[in-house]
């Protein structure tokens, strides 16, 4: 009986991961300035402080590395660093498709069939190597970057756990659980019993099963891999806008496309409300409708990503206070790598309550939107 | 150094940190009162403390929500 709804789940899954580089690149264009302002501030400091001893920029720093990239960074710091280079997919409406590995960029200090990697972002350049904005507005860059090649990663893992436990439970039914199998039924039950049936009710729980397993495992997997602070993990994946709003995305579709007619009623005409409070509580309701999505669409992000700004501050401090004598730097050193582990154990925490509250929020409003019955349940934003 | 680097910015960096440390004062208002409560419920009636703590994470994970609200509009102060 499990079997159906894992397969399902791992199947979703892999269609939920198919959408999220589609986000992806559309949601660009308007990260872009934010990255693009920083970069320049922060060009702006290199060029100033060349040949000397390079200025450490925080900022900068941080940034660089919530932030995702064309390239898996593994050790190093500048031109020399050690890079596991991914695949760049760019689309051009006038030059079609071109797809070459993202380590010919050097770093983004060379220039490949016309294209250059100018802070992060990839830009069409002329035969000088200067910026075409014309052609760049042309672009349509689809790469596998390290937020989807982590992605991937994670819908691996996912895989291969999922089909495993379904399998063993295909294989010997009716008896105890062994091996990955122990490790993975209370979690499935604590989705199923804590979180489904407990906000869409015992009866109509089953259908949505998949995709709230589906996402909880998703985030909670991306989450975990998060906190890995190298090569197999260190991307933010959850802490991505583009994706959480994908996940949001899809809970709002599942609510509206199965609201019944008490759930629109609600919406468009409370029961039980006098007309002309109607006029003020109609928009607010149709704008909760909205922003219900767009809570949970924040809520992971800023969450995962508040955890990686803070644990990349602590070790921040080290080299602010190393800048000013090196004794201070040591000093620090230790008190900062104190907070780190001790916001590495919350962090571990975090990524299992956010997993839990994205579920439960999901399931919250499926629930809200199925209920038969005129009983008042308070909407939660 | 570091002070130096901490009186060189601008007043909207300034204000963007206030801002986001009153959203911080609020949320730690608000979750402390939902967890001071929550215990305190659990010492009344242990045999409630499941549906409790779930209750309580969900209800933190909401004022949260407030929170980084104020904290993503800090940021885009900063980031613009």
């Amino acid at each position: 009986m499990a079997l159906k709804p894992l397969l399902r789940a791992t199947f979703l899954l892999a269609g939920t991961l198919l959408l999220a580089p589609l986000f992806a690149q559309q949601e660009e264009p308007h990260e872009a300035p934010a990255a693009e302002a920083h970069a320049v501030a922060a060009a702006h400091d290199e060029h100033g402080t060349e040949g000397e001893a390079k200025k450490f920029d925080a900022g900068k720093l941080i940034m660089e590395h919530i932030a995702d990239e064309h390239g898996w960074h593994i050790a190093g710091e500048g031109h020399g660093s050690i890079v596991l280079p991914l695949p760049v997919i760019i689309y051009d409406t006038q030059r079609g498709l071109s797809l070459f590995s993202s380590s010919r960029f050097d770093h983004g200090h060379a220039a490949y069939d016309g294209y250059k990697l100018e802070e992060g972002r990839i830009v069409a350049v002329d035969a000088s190597g200067a910026i075409d904005e014309a052609a760049t507005a042309n672009i349509w860059d689809l790469s596998i970057t390290k937020n989807v090649a982590s992605l991937m990663l994670v819908m691996v893992i996912l895989l291969v756990m999922f089909i495993g436990v379904a399998r063993a439970y295909a294989r010997r039914p009716g008896q105890a659980p062994k091996g990955l199998q122990s490790l993975m039924e209370p979690i499935i039950l604590f989705v199923r019993d804590d979180v489904a049936k407990s906000a869409i009710g015992a009866h109509k729980y089953a259908r949505f099963m998949p995709y709230l397993l589906t996402v909880f495992f998703l985030i909670f997997f991306a989450n975990l891999l998060g906190l890995i602070p190298f090569i197999p993990g260190g991307a933010n994946v959850t802490g991505n806008i583009a994706i959480t709003l994908t996940l949001a995305m899809i809970t709002f579709l599942i609510v509206t496309f199965n609201g019944n007619k008490h759930y629109w009623h609600h919406i468009f005409a409370m029961p039980g409300v006098p007309a002309w409070v109607l006029i003020i509580l109609t928009p607010v309701e149709v704008l909760g409708m909205f922003l219900k999505p767009f809570v949970l669409m924040i809520r992971l992000f800023a969450n995962i990503t508040a955890g990686h700004i803070i644990a990349l501050s602590f070790f921040s401090l080290i080299f602010v206070f190393g800048a000013t004598s090196a004794a201070a730097g040591y000093g620090v050193s230790v008190v900062s790598l104190a907070f780190t582990v001790f916001m590495t154990f919350l962090e571990l925490l975090v990524a299992f309550i956010q997993a839990y509250v994205f579920t439960f929020l999901s399931a919250m409003y499926i629930g809200a939107a199925l209920e038969e019955n005129h009983e008042h349940k308070e909407s939660l934003v | 150094m570091f002070l130096s680097a901490l009186l060189d910015i601008g007043t909207g960096y300034g204000i963007a940190a206030l801002g986001a440390g009153l959203a911080a004062l609020g949320a730690g208002v608000g979750i402390g009162r939902i967890g001071g409560d929550a215990v305190q419920a659990m010492a009344r009636q242990p045999e409630a403390t499941n549906d409790l703590r779930s209750n309580m994470i969900l209800t933190a994970a909401l004022v949260e929500g407030a929170a980084f609200f104020a904290m993503v509009v800090g940021l885009l102060v900063v980031l613009k």
